[in-house]
C-alpha cells in the first residue's frame, strides 16, 4: 500500500502540473500566436528554441536551467532582483524549469489550431468592428478551441511524467520537490517493488486514461 | 462629379505582380470591379476595406479621409463604417446565424431596430434561419446570412468580393434576385468585384475594367459594357444593357421601349411602366442594309454604324452601331459578311435583334 510519503509526492506532483499548464496556457498562447502569424525571420530561431525539449535530454536541460536559476544566472538574478528568493530545489525551481521543459507540448497544438483556422475569420472579425484583441478573445480563441484543450491535456500530462530535469534542479526534497517519478526511483533503489509498483502502475493507467480521451476525442471541425 | 465620391490610389509591388490605380468612384449604386483573376480587382478591394495598407495610398470616401499615407494617416478596418462579404461565406462556425448577425450589429452600437433587423432578414429571406448552426445551411442561405450580418452594421459602404464565385450555378440563380432587390431598395453603395459578365450586366450601374493591376476601362455600365475595344474581357459575352419600360401587353407578346425604338419579347407578367434592364448579346444581333419585312426576326431597329473592331472570336468583327435615340447596341458578324455589306463608319443599316435577356 502507499504510505503517507507516497501520497505527498502524489499530490505534489499534481500540484506541479496544475500550476504549470495554467502558467503555459498564459505563456504559451502568445507564443504560438505569433509563431501562427509572423513572417519575421526569428520565425524559425524562436521554433527551434520552443522544441528543444523535445530531443534534449533532460539533464542537458537540467544542467544548464540550474547554471541559468544560480545566483549568477540570468534567471536567480531576475528572482533575486525582484525578491522571489533563490530557485534551486525550491518548489518555485522546478515550476520554472518546467514550464520550459513542456513549452513545446502546449505550444505546438495551439500554433497549428492558429495555422488551421488562416487569415480569415479575423479579417471577417476586423470589418465588422472588432479590435484586435476583442477579435482574438471573441474569434481565435473559440476556433481554436481544440488546440487549446490537446495543449491543455499534453502540457498537464508531460509535466506529471518528467524526471532528470526535476532531479538536476529540485533534488528530492519531500514535500518540495520530491514528485512521483523521483519516488518511484527511490524505491527501486531501496528494492521496495511492491511500493514502486502502486506508483508506477498508477502512473500507467493515468497516463494511459489520459491519452485515451485525448485520441477518442471527436475532431471539432473548423470550416471557416 | 458630386462631392459624393469615392477616391483611391493604390500602388502596390508584389513581384510579379503590381497593382497601380487612380479612381474616381460615384459613391452612389453599384459599380463593378471587372477583371480576370490575377487583375487585381480583390486586391483594390482590401484596399478599400483596410486588409491590405498600400505604401503611399490615398482612399477617401464622401468626405471622410480613410488613408492618406502622406500625413500618416490609415483608419483600420474595424474602425472603417463598410461592409464586407467575402467569396466564401465566412460565417463563424462557433456562432449560431443570430450570433453570427449580432457580431456586427452590437459591435456598432445598433440596436435590433436601429439596423433594421426585420427589414434586412425579410429582404434576405433567412428569418426562418435564425436558430440554426451555421454548419447547417446551405451555400446559398450561408451567403446570404454572411450578406445580412454585413448590411446590419448600417455600413457606408458595401464591399462585396465575388460573393457567387463559390456557388454553383443552381445557388447563384438563388442568390442574384436577393442581390437585384437590395440594389432596388437599399441606399447603400456597393463595390462588387466580379469575373462574371452576367453578374456585372444584372447588377452594375457603373464599370472599371482591371487587366494586370491596372485600369483599361472606367464608367457608367450602358457606355462601357459595349465598347468593343474591350469586347475581348468578356470572351464570347460581348454585350450591351440597354434599360427599358415595359411599353404595353399586347396578346402573348411584351413591348419594351428604349431610347430609339421598341423591341417586342415574350409577353411578361410586370405591369407597363416598369423600368428593368435588358441585355443584348452581341452574337445575338445580325445586320442587313435594307429593311425585309419576310423573316422571322421581328425585332429590326434602324441604326448607324460608329465603330468596328475585331471580336475575341476568331473570323468576326464587332459592329457597334448607334440607334436614333442614342443607345448602342453591338453586333457580332464574319469578316466575310463585314467585306460583302462594305460596311464603313457612318453607313445607315439594319440591326435585327435575335434575342434579348431580360435582367430583373
Amino acid at each position: 500500500m502507499p504510505n503517507a510519503e507516497d501520497l505527498q509526492a502524489v499530490l505534489l506532483t499534481l500540484r506541479l502540473a496544475a500550476t504549470v499548464t495554467v502558467l503555459l496556457l498564459l505563456i504559451g498562447t502568445p507564443i504560438a500566436w505569433w509563431l501562427a502569424r509572423t513572417r519575421s525571420w526569428l520565425k524559425g530561431p524562436v521554433g527551434a528554441l520552443v522544441s528543444l525539449p523535445l530531443v534534449l535530454p533532460p539533464t542537458v536541460i537540467g544542467f544548464y536551467m540550474l547554471l541559468a536559476m544560480g545566483p549568477w544566472g540570468p534567471i536567480g538574478r531576475l528572482f533575486n532582483t525582484l525578491g522571489w528568493g533563490t530557485l534551486p530545489f525550491t518548489f518555485t525551481g522546478i515550476v520554472v524549469a518546467s514550464v520550459f521543459y513542456s513549452m513545446p507540448f502546449v505550444v505546438q497544438p495551439i500554433q497549428n489550431a492558429f495555422e488551421a483556422m488562416g487569415d480569415r475569420p479575423m479579417e471577417v472579425a476586423a470589418t465588422l468592428g472588432a479590435p484586435p484583441l476583442a477579435a482574438f478573445f471573441t474569434v481565435a480563441v473559440p476556433l481554436a478551441r481544440s488546440g487549446f484543450v490537446t495543449a491543455a491535456i499534453l502540457g498537464f500530462a508531460h509535466t506529471i511524467g518528467e524526471f532528470g530535469v526535476v532531479l538536476m534542479i529540485g533534488g528530492n526534497i519531500p514535500g518540495k520537490t520530491r514528485l512521483i517519478s523521483v519516488q518511484i526511483y527511490d524505491h527501486v533503489e531501496a528494492m521496495e517493488y511492491g511500493r514502486a509498483h502502486w506508483l508506477a502502475a498508477g502512473m500507467l493507467i493515468f497516463s494511459f486514461l489520459v491519452l485515451l480521451a485525448l485520441y477518442s476525442r471527436r475532431k471539432d471541425r473548423i470550416d471557416v | 462629379m458630386s462631392d459624393a465620391e469615392i477616391r483611391a490610389r493604390f500602388e502596390l509591388d508584389y513581384t510579379p505582380f503590381a497593382l497601380s490605380v487612380d479612381l474616381g468612384l460615384p459613391l452612389s449604386g453599384v459599380t463593378a470591379l471587372f477583371g480576370h483573376s490575377g487583375s487585381g480587382k480583390t486586391t483594390v478591394l482590401r484596399c478599400v476595406a483596410g486588409l491590405v495598407r498600400a505604401p503611399g495610398g490615398f482612399l477617401s470616401v464622401g468626405d471622410d479621409v480613410w488613408q492618406d499615407e502622406s500625413r500618416g494617416l490609415f483608419v483600420p478596418s474595424h474602425r472603417r463604417p463598410i461592409g464586407v462579404v467575402f467569396q466564401e461565406a465566412s460565417l463563424f462556425p462557433h456562432l449560431s446565424v443570430m450570433g453570427n448577425l449580432r457580431y456586427g450589429m452590437t459591435r456598432a452600437g445598433l440596436t435590433a431596430e436601429q439596423a433594421g433587423f426585420d427589414d434586412v432578414l425579410g429582404l434576405l429571406g433567412i428569418a426562418h434561419l435564425l436558430e440554426r448552426s451555421t454548419t447547417r445551411l446551405s451555400g446559398g442561405e450561408r451567403q446570404r446570412v454572411a450578406i445580412a450580418r454585413a448590411l446590419l452594421r448600417r455600413p457606408r459602404l458595401l464591399l462585396m468580393d465575388e460573393p457567387l464565385a463559390a456557388l454553383d450555378l443552381k445557388r447563384k440563380s438563388e442568390i442574384l434576385p436577393y442581390l437585384e432587390r437590395l440594389h432596388e431598395t437599399s441606399e447603400i453603395p456597393i463595390l462588387y468585384v466580379s469575373h462574371s459578365p452576367d453578374e456585372v450586366a444584372r447588377l452594375a450601374d457603373h464599370l472599371v475594367v482591371m487587366e494586370e493591376g491596372r485600369v483599361v476601362a472606367e464608367g457608367p455600365l450602358s457606355q462601357t459594357m459595349g465598347r468593343i475595344d474591350l469586347a475581348s474581357r468578356f470572351d464570347d459575352d460581348a454585350s450591351v444593357v440597354l434599360s427599358a419600360t415595359i411599353g404595353a401587353h399586347d396578346d402573348d407578346l411584351t413591348r419594351l421601349d428604349i431610347d430609339g425604338g421598341a423591341i417586342f419579347v415574350g409577353r411578361r407578367s410586370d405591369d407597363v411602366g416598369r423600368r428593368l434592364r435588358c441585355r443584348v448579346h452581341a452574337r445575338d444581333v445580325s445586320l442587313s442594309l435594307s429593311l425585309h419585312t419576310d423573316m422571322s426576326i421581328m425585332n429590326i431597329l434602324p441604326a448607324m454604324v460608329t465603330a468596328i473592331g475585331d471580336a475575341p472570336t476568331s473570323g468576326h468583327v464587332l459592329v457597334e452601331t448607334s440607334l436614333s435615340g442614342g443607345e448602342r447596341l453591338v453586333a457580332r458578324v464574319t469578316r466575310r459578311s463585314s467585306e460583302y455589306l462594305g460596311l464603313r463608319l457612318g453607313m445607315p443599316l439594319f440591326v435585327q435583334i435575335k434575342a434579348v435577356a431580360l435582367l430583373g
